[in-house]
């Protein structure tokens, strides 16, 4: 466990030395807030309500869907095909360490940093300047930090498949950056599932998407109601678990696939 | 002594692709490719006693790095036994890679944005190392390599030889029994080639530790290592003591003369007729060069009668090279056996 624990203080320590990146993250996710800000005031145009959102939870919708998002999401899928390309998994397997276990750890290292210096202080910025609605109720604020909890592992198991998947391709920056927009897409962050048609709606309910972004949003905003709520955590939990068996098929694969370039 | 490394009938074949030509060619790629199979390392036994110091090379593409990279259990073999640390190395690998030190000359294990000292101190926890053990251990290393004042920067500002300094001692961070080296020496200059050098020897001495090295360095090897095991074309061509080696090829010396004035190879071989001497010319027509046995005789023979013919600027007696004598091996693709 401390060699987890230490990996994640790592972490932090490569954050801190990349302030630059740091400041200009902070920059980027206010701008992003903003703009859907903005549009999506001129979407509602004095409307009350627009599939069952006012136009105070749609903000906090948005602006609670990229904070999360500065938690779970993360570039090891990225840095896997990196250091596949480069070789340097080599060094990685002469390491006694489960890789992929490490690789999550970074991960979530990354993730813990940005939650508490980026998310948190942007937040209080966000809240400052647009109607943002912040739920007073304590059990939302728990139900949600266990969703994000599970949006992360989601979201990790997922970069980890595009990452091996380097072992067999070579070279994935397509498949990663396709990755990426159909999470984006799918999990809810640019807009709500229930906005999508119910036919596109059915077919989201079976895929693991929506448990990345869509249910921690619907549960901060308390758009979910009652027994909702355990239904999504339920849904969350159930994919985080199905995840690992194609993560560990393809890592056994990959392993056997191994061919360390260069050198 | 037990065996610390034993490799027995060790294969290992890479699928490679290779490319149609022209437009047609590569649209014919995208459903069916064609490969061939190429044998990397093939079909080599070998075993390395504890406490051995053992240089491994070979020209580039020999299968020097794929036998280590299937000695650390990073590549599965195609065929053959591999027991290293009484391990196999692929099946057990996380127990196994405890047991083992590897320093990649070309690849840093340091994580290049962060201090060294938090690198090592992650590794302190990832090898799961005592705190009274890494505090005595790795003061004794860090004073030899004399890495001290590096400690507290980002790996990235360091120089080449700063690096490779700090990979070594990283490499040893759990005091492991066996220490893979590949290229350790590669593109340093000579005062930390040297020091690196003795910091091995020492721990040889000090705990024992077993080190198998490739380098293209050989004075490494001449340095460091009592055997080589010699590769080519992925078959082991040579594997015994660096002496016998230089024994068996290193016949005769070579003189080198430079004379004040102008020589002519007819003059030199009439000077010389009664030894078996081959005259060749040097750089100028000033040098000439007389490769002779190695007999004390006939050295001073030749030496004797040329001298008191010619007048002379220098005199040189070389005894060939290690780098000559692997060349030469290379060359004519098998070892003589004396």
């Amino acid at each position: 466990m401390g060699k987890y624990i230490e990996m994640i203080r790592i972490r932090f320590l490569m954050m801190l030395a990349y302030r630059t990146n740091y400041y200009s993250g902070i920059l980027i996710y206010s701008i992003n807030i903003g703009a859907y800000y903005f549009l999506w005031s001129a979407i509602y145009g004095g409307k009350e309500n627009i599939q069952g959102l006012s136009i105070t939870q749609m903000t906090t919708y948005i602006a609670v869907a990229w904070m999360a998002r500065a938690f779970y999401f993360n570039n090891i899928d990225r840095e896997i095909a990196m250091e596949i390309k480069e070789g340097k998994v080599a060094i990685e397997m002469v390491r006694p360490y489960p890789y992929l276990n490490m690789k999550m750890m970074q991960g979530l290292g990354e993730g813990i940093f940005r939650l508490l210096f980026f998310s948190v202080p942007g937040m209080v910025i966000v809240a400052l300047v647009f109607p943002v609605e912040l739920s007073a109720n304590a059990g939302t604020w728990i139900y949600f930090f266990i969703s994000i909890g599970f949006s992360f592992i989601i979201n990790t198991q997922i970069n980890l498949l595009a990452g091996i998947a380097t072992f067999f391709l070579f070279n994935n920056d397509g498949l990663i950056r396709a990755k990426r927009v159909v999470i984006d897409l799918f999990s809810g962050l640019i807009l709500p599932l229930s906005f999508y048609p119910m036919w596109a709606q059915n077919i989201m309910s079976y895929l693991p998407f929506q448990g990345i972004s869509y249910i921690p949003s619907m549960i901060f905003t308390e758009g979910f109601k009652g027994s909702q709520v355990f239904e999504a955590l339920i849904n969350q939990a159930v994919w985080s678990a199905i995840l690992i068996i194609p993560v560990y098929v393809l890592w056994i694969l990959a392993k056997r696939q191994l061919v360390v370039q260069g050198g | 002594m037990e065996n610390i490394i034993d490799v027995q009938n060790l294969k290992k074949e890479f699928k490679s692709y290779s490319s149609r030509q022209g437009l047609k060619g590569a649209f014919r790629d995208l459903f069916t490719r064609n490969y061939t199979i190429k044998t990397a390392v093939d079909d080599i036994s070998f075993s390395i006693k504890r406490g051995e110091m053992v240089g491994y090379i070979g020209e580039n593409g020999a299968g020097k790095s794929t036998s280590i990279k299937m000695l650390t259990g990073i590549l599965t073999p195609t065929d053959g036994k591999i027991v290293v640390n009484g391990m196999n190395p692929h099946k057990e690998r996380e127990k196994f890679v405890k047991t083992i030190g590897v320093v990649f000359g070309q690849r840093s294990q340091l994580w290049w944005d962060i201090a060294v000292q938090e690198s090592f101190r992650l590794l302190k926890k990832i090898y799961n190392v005592p705190d009274q053990q890494y505090e005595e251990h790795m003061k004794d290393v860090i004073e030899t390599l004399d890495i001290g004042p590096l400690l507290d920067k980002p790996v990235r500002k360091l120089s080449l030889g700063q690096r490779m300094r700090c990979e070594l001692a990283a490499a040893l961070i759990h005091n492991p029994p066996l220490l893979f080296l590949d290229e350790p020496t590669i593109g340093l200059d000579v005062l930390v080639k040297l020091k690196i050098r003795e910091f091995l020897k020492r721990i040889n001495e000090k705990y024992g530790t077993t080190i198998l090295l490739t380098t293209h360095d050989l004075s490494d090897i001449e340095a460091l290592c009592e055997r080589v095991v010699m590769l080519d074309e992925g078959k082991i061509i040579y594997d015994g003591p660096l002496k016998e080696l230089r024994e068996n090829w290193a016949e005769g010396k070579q003189i080198q003369f430079q004379f004040s004035e102008k020589a002519t190879l007819e003059e030199l071989q009439n000077l010389t007729k009664d030894h078996l001497v081959v005259w060749e010319q040097g750089e100028s027509d000033l040098i000439w060069i007389a490769s002779v046995d190695s007999d004390e005789t006939v050295i001073s023979g030749v030496i004797g009668k040329v001298t008191a013919v010619k007048k002379i600027a220098d005199l040189k007696i070389l005894e060939i090279s290690t780098e000559e004598i692997i060349r030469n091996i290379y060359v004519e693709g098998a070892v003589r056996h004396g």
